[in-house]
């Protein structure tokens, strides 16, 4: 018999702890009922005629479904009919109060960013912060929305950040991990700048359309190399960011890697200090340990978690990264789900359950 | 252990699924060809309900390039991460002698076995004449 299932059966019947959930995908219901009315008719009729095109190296885009259709829970469909995610009663009754979400993080997906027309790209990322107030954030106060950007084109991302910049319906700037360029090169410093005046962290969310493949080392066959490679271009873009000197550059700059892994990150400081120490001279601009620049910028977003056996390997990790510095997130209603109750494999002390699970996202977006 | 009759067999066809509810255990009951087997409709991974999970077959292989493909249908997979359970035994594809699925002895009686044996059906009206599914619990 498998005992450990028995114990789970009665971890559900426990009160649920309180938990911030910081990656929580919404769908428009239909796009041309919730998102045109905040697209002009130009832009209607364009989306209409020639479609969105993307940044990618397949022309007719990347392969779904991804695992499961629409890549989410076959449970997740609402009841009354639309996407995973695009009904807020359902998404409140199978999500936010089944699993006691205080806080939750709204991330579009496929929602205007890493568009090829850059005009395009700027008015679908508005519409859709439009889209998220009206839908989402105004009807549940549990819910805060990711400001879209059209990242490659940093000026007009510094605009719609000025715009909403105080607006508190916004916990941070949403943008996607492949991006054209690695994310610390100086084209992208105007987006840094006004993030940090508008005082908004900045998350990447694993995923998008940067146009090279998602392994360093060319195009995989498989979807689960994808899966995987998330955490490899991800720690491109945060090496990249730190080498280029970003975080010495936007002192108050935070960074949050969502859905990448996290056990990837110890091994990847101990490697960047080691290599920081040998060649200061080509990198003379970042002056402190690239470790030490991560410890004070960059949070991390859990799911998916690694599940190592022996699971106190986990423990381990998370002591070398810092407890205060994993958010927590369930990334519903995507297949990958983490589900609260049992997404932490292992017993930990009441302040650092509570830590991970709820407080270090409410100090982070500063919602004490 | 106690025996409840919780369908009539001919209520689960072959290739059918029904979840039913024993003593406050969700349980759901395959046919596989006129077999009938029963797991606990949770899967020992994260929780989720097997009943949405997909029934999908096997597939091995020998080395790189070659599939084999069999047991089409005979394999619940989950509906959030998709790990695999054989509805036979209960194994998990991944790790088969150490997470498996919660399985019920299933099996069928006729009418007249049932009402002589006295079994748990409260919710059934039995016929002499026909076969039911029964849990063994």
């Amino acid at each position: 018999m498998n005992i450990q299932l028995m114990d789970r059966v009665a971890t559900d019947q426990k009160i649920k702890l309180a938990i911030a959930d910081c990656d929580i995908h919404p769908a428009p219901k239909s796009v041309p009922v919730e998102i045109y009315p905040y697209l002009s008719k130009r832009w209607q009729d364009y989306m209409e005629t020639y479609g969105i095109i993307y940044r990618q190296g397949f022309p007719t885009g990347p392969a779904f479904p991804k695992g499961q259709p629409n890549a989410a829970r076959r449970d997740a469909y609402p009841p009354g009919g639309g996407k995973p995610g695009s009904d807020l009663d359902f998404m409140r009754s199978q999500h936010l109060d089944a699993n006691n979400v205080q806080l939750g993080i709204l991330n579009p997906l496929s929602c205007g960013q890493g568009v090829q027309n850059q005009d395009f790209s700027a008015v679908y990322c508005n519409a859709v912060n439009h889209w998220q107030i009206a839908e989402w954030t105004s009807k549940e106060s549990r819910l805060k929305a990711s400001l879209m950007v059209p990242y490659e084109d940093p000026s007009a991302s510094v605009k719609e950040i000025d715009l909403w910049g105080g607006d508190s319906n916004f916990a941070q700037i949403l943008l996607l991990s492949r991006t054209a360029e690695p994310l610390g090169q100086r084209k992208y410093w105007p987006i840094f700048e006004a993030a940090c005046r508008a005082n908004l962290p900045v998350a990447v969310h694993a995923f998008g359309y940067g146009g090279a493949p998602v392994t360093g080392g060319g195009w995989p066959s498989f979807y689960i190399e994808e899966m995987v490679g998330h955490a490899e271009n991800t720690q491109s873009l945060l090496t990249s960011m730190v080498f280029e000197g970003v975080f010495e550059r936007f002192p108050t700059l935070k960074l949050i890697l969502v859905e990448a892994g996290f056990a990837w990150l110890p091994a990847l400081s101990w490697r960047l200090d080691k290599l920081w120490n040998r060649m200061r001279a080509e990198i003379p601009h970042v002056t402190r340990p690239p470790s030490e620049l991560i410890r004070q910028h960059v949070w991390l977003t859990t799911q998916p978690m690694e599940e190592p056996e022996p699971r106190e390997h986990l423990l381990d990790t998370i002591e070398w990264i810092g407890w205060e510095k994993l958010l927590f997130a369930t990334d519903y209603p995507h297949w990958d789900f983490d589900e609260p109750s049992r997404a932490l494999p292992i017993r930990v002390g009441k302040e650092q359950k509570e830590a991970f699970f709820l407080k270090n996202a409410l100090e982070l977006y500063n919602l004490n | 252990m106690s025996k409840y009759v919780v369908a009539a067999a001919n209520e689960i066809l072959p290739g059918q699924r029904k979840l039913v509810n024993v003593r406050g255990r969700p349980i759901l009951i395959f046919n596989l060809d006129g077999d009938y087997f029963g797991i606990l409709d949770r899967c020992p991974h994260q929780g989720a309900s097997l009943c949405k999970g997909q029934l999908v077959g096997l597939v091995e292989s020998d080395r790189p390039g070659q599939y084999n493909f069999t047991r089409n249908n005979e394999i619940i997979r989950c509906a959030w991460h998709g790990w695999e359970f054989d509805i036979r035994t209960g194994k998990s594809r991944c790790e088969p002698e150490k997470i498996k699925a919660t399985q019920y002895n299933i099996n069928t009686k006729t009418g007249s076995e049932i009402i002589e044996e006295a079994y748990e059906a409260e919710t059934f009206d039995v016929a002499v004449e026909d076969n039911y599914v029964v849990v063994h619990l």
